[in-house]
């Protein structure tokens, strides 16, 4: 070094970087990513692929040719929402629909905001309910029918999927959730529904096909959380808070009347609460930056999760309510957090 | 049990490379610089001229004004010259050059090295010593010693806090001298400790990482019914005056006001040791140790120098320049001081100042600045603020220059421990805007 | 489905007419009667909201102005005098011209005339790098090359020279409005008249140490040898902390002083190039 480095104080510097961030997020997602490629085969690990490739490529894209700046699809977080989306889509969607989501998540939700650590929404939240809308049927199709490669064609995996191994899916195509709305909206009672199909916790915690990549397996949820916190990535006051809040307002819902009403596990194992509240809710962009934000953070999407699966015209709440939360993020973020000493007079 | 602030607060590598290393005396240098602005406050004013022959001890800069301090000779000779020089920061200050001869010593100061145990003095005569001796803050803040021990109006000391906490990284100075000198630190504690009062009590507070510092001092202070010791967690800014004072006696310091307003003063050991030389051996204020350092370990040492001394000598004997004369090539940032708060040297011939504790030298790979990002809003910044405040916030507000809005959010309680740029993995320049802007608004306020 | 499409639009044809009847009335009724001049003065101003006359903005400037008849020192820099003459029309009042005036560098310290000793890695901000340090050349008082003036300029008139490291003024942009001066924490640009024909000339440097100190640092630092004091036939050069300084009220472009300066820091801008005498190496 031939002429001095001359800098201001601090002249060191943790380790820490958005890249890495993004990479503990990646792993995290992970175990989702291989029990839902286990459970639906190759169509899964297609879906998961054209999400990513196409995030990527349309964030390289509108960087590089729209906004002409240097490209910054080195800092990963296109793969991380690439990753979200396809958690949340059906296994048997279509590639083209996979990458129109692509172009809401990143075009649309992150980019016209202003790009990274811009954004107001969860950007694979808003390609997930931007398809959802826009494609009704495809996005609520379950089955697995045309999915190739599935494993209960393999002879050994018949014996780990044991008596379910036709794994529910010709039958009714649609979600536990799905089930039980429908069902109750019929004027069946919990107790015919549980008979009529099997909800085994179970399944619901090894891995549950019904529904999108991500909602298969708690347990895979379960480790990627581990994972996160272990990093310190997230803190979890958050998907602590969301889950608290549900299970209480399922609770007293199922003490209330059982015959209508899941019961409190159920609903913290079914759908995509765990998903959400792990990897979606805690998104440090869209979430609150103080803990008492957060708490009423939490609170918020629990309670909004639980209004839509009860009350609402969708079997599953948690992507509409994260979203409405993130509207209330900016909001929340203006309280004032406690200072350091409490004033009575300012001098 | 340890104890430990509770608000914010980062995990640095502790990186105490150099603590083994004893107290070296750094030769005397054939030239000194000895700029007048050793402290705090207003720059001292010369007294002697070119020409004039001076003693080690011998006052050669007046104090001007309240907050300001003495300065005295830190080696015998002639002086060269009293003009302006560039400092370490590349900015011109007055500074008398003397050029050395021998080593003679006003007289009155004993130079002898033994540990002088009996306390004669008054108060008064405590306080007026030290005022005379040219201290002050040896933590890094060079704050005169004497303002701080001054009563104010209706705020009554109850503790006096020394600080063993030495949070920064790399820094061993305070450690060694507790070590080898524990007793004179102590003394120097205890005369303070008369001087503002018997019945205030007093609390000398070291980091867990020096556990021979904290067995040493406790045997120390065994006896005695005003003294305690108590070990601190290691982290930064542990050291700190608020963070002390919430983690010893769990009070806050409210914005604008002083530390003595929550009843304790809070001082460096190596203060406490300048006051012991100045009341039991009459000698002023002109030597302190330094932590010269390097993560590659070639360069370890703590060195006692004469204040003036050029830093390009004491990086030669310590080994970090090259035969060229210039830095050792593997090294590309001399810092004086600690990492997280210590400022840059831009021109190696100028000289150390009173409160330089260390010289460290870093690598490019170490400390050269990544590329900023885009904040993600991560939190990360707020959650290390140890003054709960929230620097993304003040950045943004910094950036765009809006001072109303920087108040209310009171960027004047920032401390400018570096916890927020150390954190952002965004490599955002969090700190350099907020203390522009905290600047700024200071001096606003002050011309008001 | 006629008839669903006849009330509809019957429906909401009235909807809309009645709420703009009512909207027209509360118009009127809530309507704040200001003095139709500050419309008229403001289409004369530029409207870049800069900030150089003094004021918050045109609107601030024209309230003030027309509400005091003794303002003529205020003038809008921007628009200069055609905007003036145009308020003066409005108002019907007296207008002094002004002369034209840009931004001027007072220094040349480039890479090539200054060099760099360190290397500066904080923020990109000349006003954090001059509050940190003496600055990566041997100058504490030159240009500190980031580009904060370049930055608050609101209309494109500063450019980065890349191969210098120095801010460069366009003239034909440059509005005079002062928000390069109020960005710069070294003080060294400064609004001079733009002179006839567009030409000036002033000393490119700010540096007051002494010459011999100078000297080793910069090429082209002024030394503060009075040589160009001594040239002036018009007083109008002064020499104060070893630094000199041209008074454009009092330089009539001689072109005298430039020649005699050791350094080369005389700066002459859009004159022609001054004839070789024959014979005279």
């Amino acid at each position: 070094m031939d002429k001095l480095l001359v800098s201001p104080a601090p002249h060191l510097h943790s380790k820490e970087n958005t890249r890495r961030i993004m990479r503990d997020m990646i792993i995290a997602l992970m175990p989702s990513v291989l029990v839902s490629v286990y459970f639906a085969g190759l169509s899964a690990l297609l879906v998961i692929v054209v999400s990513v490739a196409g995030c990527v490529l349309i964030e390289h894209l509108i960087v590089r040719y729209l906004m002409k700046k240097k490209t910054t699809v080195h800092d990963l977080s296109a793969v991380v929402t690439g990753l979200i989306l396809a958690a949340n889509l059906p296994v048997s969607s279509p590639w083209w629909m996979v990458l129109i989501g692509c172009v809401a998540s990143i075009g649309i939700a992150k980019m016209t905001f202003g790009g990274l650590g811009h954004n107001l929404f969860n950007p694979a939240l808003v390609g997930r309910v931007f398809l959802l809308i826009s494609f009704p049927v495809q996005m609520t199709n379950w089955s697995l029918s045309n999915s190739i490669f599935r494993p209960d064609t393999w002879e050994f995996s018949k014996g780990l999927l044991g008596a379910q191994g036709q794994l529910l899916d010709a039958a009714s195509g649609a979600t536990p959730l799905g089930i039980i709305k429908e069902g109750l909206a019929n004027g069946l009672t919990m107790e015919t529904l549980s008979q009529q199909h099997d909800f085994s916790y179970w399944q619901m915690l090894f891995g549950h096909i019904d529904g999108s990549l991500g909602e298969a397996s708690a347990l895979a949820v379960l480790l990627g959380f581990a994972y996160l916190l272990v990093r310190k990535v997230i803190k979890p006051l958050i998907p602590v808070t969301i889950l608290v809040t549900v299970a209480l307002f399922s609770g007293i819902l199922w003490l209330m009347d059982p015959s209508m009403n899941a019961d409190p596990l159920f609903h913290l194992l079914a759908g995509g609460l765990l998903p959400g509240a792990v990897f979606m809710a805690t998104d440090y962009t869209t979430s609150p930056m103080s803990p008492l934000g957060m708490l009423i953070y939490g609170v918020g999407i629990g309670v909004m999760t639980m209004i839509i699966r009860v009350w609402g015209v969708y079997p599953e709440g948690v992507s509409f309510a994260i979203l409405f939360m993130n509207a209330l993020t900016p909001l929340l973020n203006k309280i004032k957090p406690i200072p350091y000493r409490k004033e009575v007079s300012l001098g | 049990m340890s104890k430990t602030f509770s608000i914010g607060g980062i995990h640095p590598d502790d990186c105490k490379f150099s603590k083994d290393y004893p107290i070296e005396n750094f030769p005397i240098p054939k030239r000194v610089f000895i700029s007048m602005n050793q402290h705090l406050g207003m720059p001292a004013v010369p007294v002697v001229k070119k020409g004039d022959a001076v003693k080690v001890g011998q006052l050669i800069a007046e104090p001007a004004g309240f907050v300001s301090a003495p300065i005295h000779a830190s080696v015998s000779g002639t002086v060269s010259d009293v003009a302006p020089y560039p400092d370490f920061l590349g900015k011109k200050v007055l500074t008398i050059v003397i050029d050395t001869a021998g080593d003679q010593w006003e007289e009155g100061i004993d130079c002898s090295p033994g540990v002088r145990h009996e306390i004669t003095v008054t108060p008064e005569e405590i306080f007026k010593k030290i005022s005379a001796s040219g201290i002050v803050g040896l933590g890094g803040a060079s704050f005169p010693t004497h303002v701080k021990l001054t009563p104010l109006e209706g705020m009554k000391p109850e503790y006096l806090i020394l600080n063993g906490a030495e949070c920064e990284p790399y820094l061993t100075s305070d450690y060694r001298l507790m070590i080898e000198h524990g007793q004179e630190v102590l003394i120097g504690g205890e005369l303070m400790r008369r001087a503002l009062g018997e019945d205030v009590n007093g609390i000398i507070g070291i980091e867990d990482n020096k556990p021979r510092a904290i067995k040493l001092m406790r045997e120390l202070t065994s006896k005695s019914l005003q003294w305690k010791v108590v070990p601190l967690k290691k982290r930064y800014p542990q050291g700190g005056e608020k963070q002390l004072i919430d983690a010893l006696l769990r009070r806050r310091v409210a914005s604008f006001a002083l530390p003595i307003s929550t009843g304790a003063i809070v001082q460096n050991v190596g203060t406490a040791f300048a006051v012991y030389e100045a009341v039991q051996k009459n000698k002023p204020l002109i030597s302190k140790v330094l932590t010269v350092s390097s993560s590659d370990l070639s360069v370890q040492k703590n060195y006692r120098f004469r204040v003036g001394t050029p830093i390009a000598d004491i990086l030669s004997l310590a080994g970090a320049m090259g035969k060229d004369g210039n830095l050792s090539p593997q090294f590309a940032k001399v810092v004086n001081g600690g990492p997280m708060m210590g400022k840059p040297v831009s021109n190696l011939e100028a000289p150390v100042m009173k409160s330089t504790s260390g010289l460290l030298l870093f690598t490019e790979e170490e400390t050269k600045r990544k590329e900023p990002g885009e904040c993600i809003r991560c939190a990360r910044c707020f959650e290390a603020c140890p003054m709960r405040l929230q620097p993304y916030l003040l950045y943004q507000l910094a950036l765009a220059g809006r001072t109303r809005e920087l108040e209310e959010n009171r960027v004047f309680d920032c401390i400018e421990c570096g916890c927020c740029l150390y954190t952002c993995p965004a490599h955002l320049p969090l700190l350099d805007q907020i203390r522009l802007a905290r600047n700024a608004s200071l001096k606003n306020k002050r011309k008001k | 489905m006629t008839s669903t499409l006849l009330y509809t639009i019957l429906s909401l044809s009235i909807l809309g007419g009645l709420l703009a009847v009512i909207l027209y009335f509360v118009a009127q009724k809530f309507k704040v009667q200001e003095d139709s001049r500050i419309e008229q003065v403001l289409e004369a101003l530029p409207g870049a909201n800069c900030g150089g006359c003094g004021f918050a903005g045109c609107r601030a400037f024209a309230e003030y102005y027309i509400n005091n008849p003794d303002s003529s020192s205020f003038i809008c820099p921007v628009g200069g005098n055609e905007a003036m003459m145009h308020i003066a029309q409005i108002l019907g009042r007296e207008v002094k011209e002004q002369v034209p005036k840009l931004a001027v560098l007072r220094c040349n310290g480039s890479c090539q005339n200054l060099p760099r000793i360190n290397t500066y890695n904080g923020s990109l901000s000349c006003a954090v790098a001059a509050s940190l340090y003496g600055g990566q050349t041997g100058c504490s008082y030159g240009c500190l090359g980031m580009g904060d003036c370049v930055k608050v300029c609101q209309f494109n008139a500063m450019v980065m020279d890349p191969l210098t490291c120095l801010p460069v003024i366009l003239e034909d942009k440059c509005t005079s409005c002062g928000a390069c001066v109020k960005a710069c924490p070294r003080n060294i640009l400064e609004i001079r008249p733009k002179g006839p024909k567009n030409r000036r000339i002033y000393v490119a440097c700010a540096n007051k140490d002494k010459g011999a100190v100078i000297r080793k640092v910069c090429t082209v630092g002024c030394l503060g040898c009075q040589l160009c004091l001594k040239a002036c036939p018009f007083e109008a050069i002064t020499i104060a902390d070893n630094l000199a300084t041209i008074d454009p009220g009092k330089c009539r472009l001689c072109r005298k002083c430039t020649p005699v300066c050791p350094v080369g820091c005389i700066t002459e801008i859009n004159f022609p190039p001054k004839k070789q005498e024959i014979g005279n190496e």
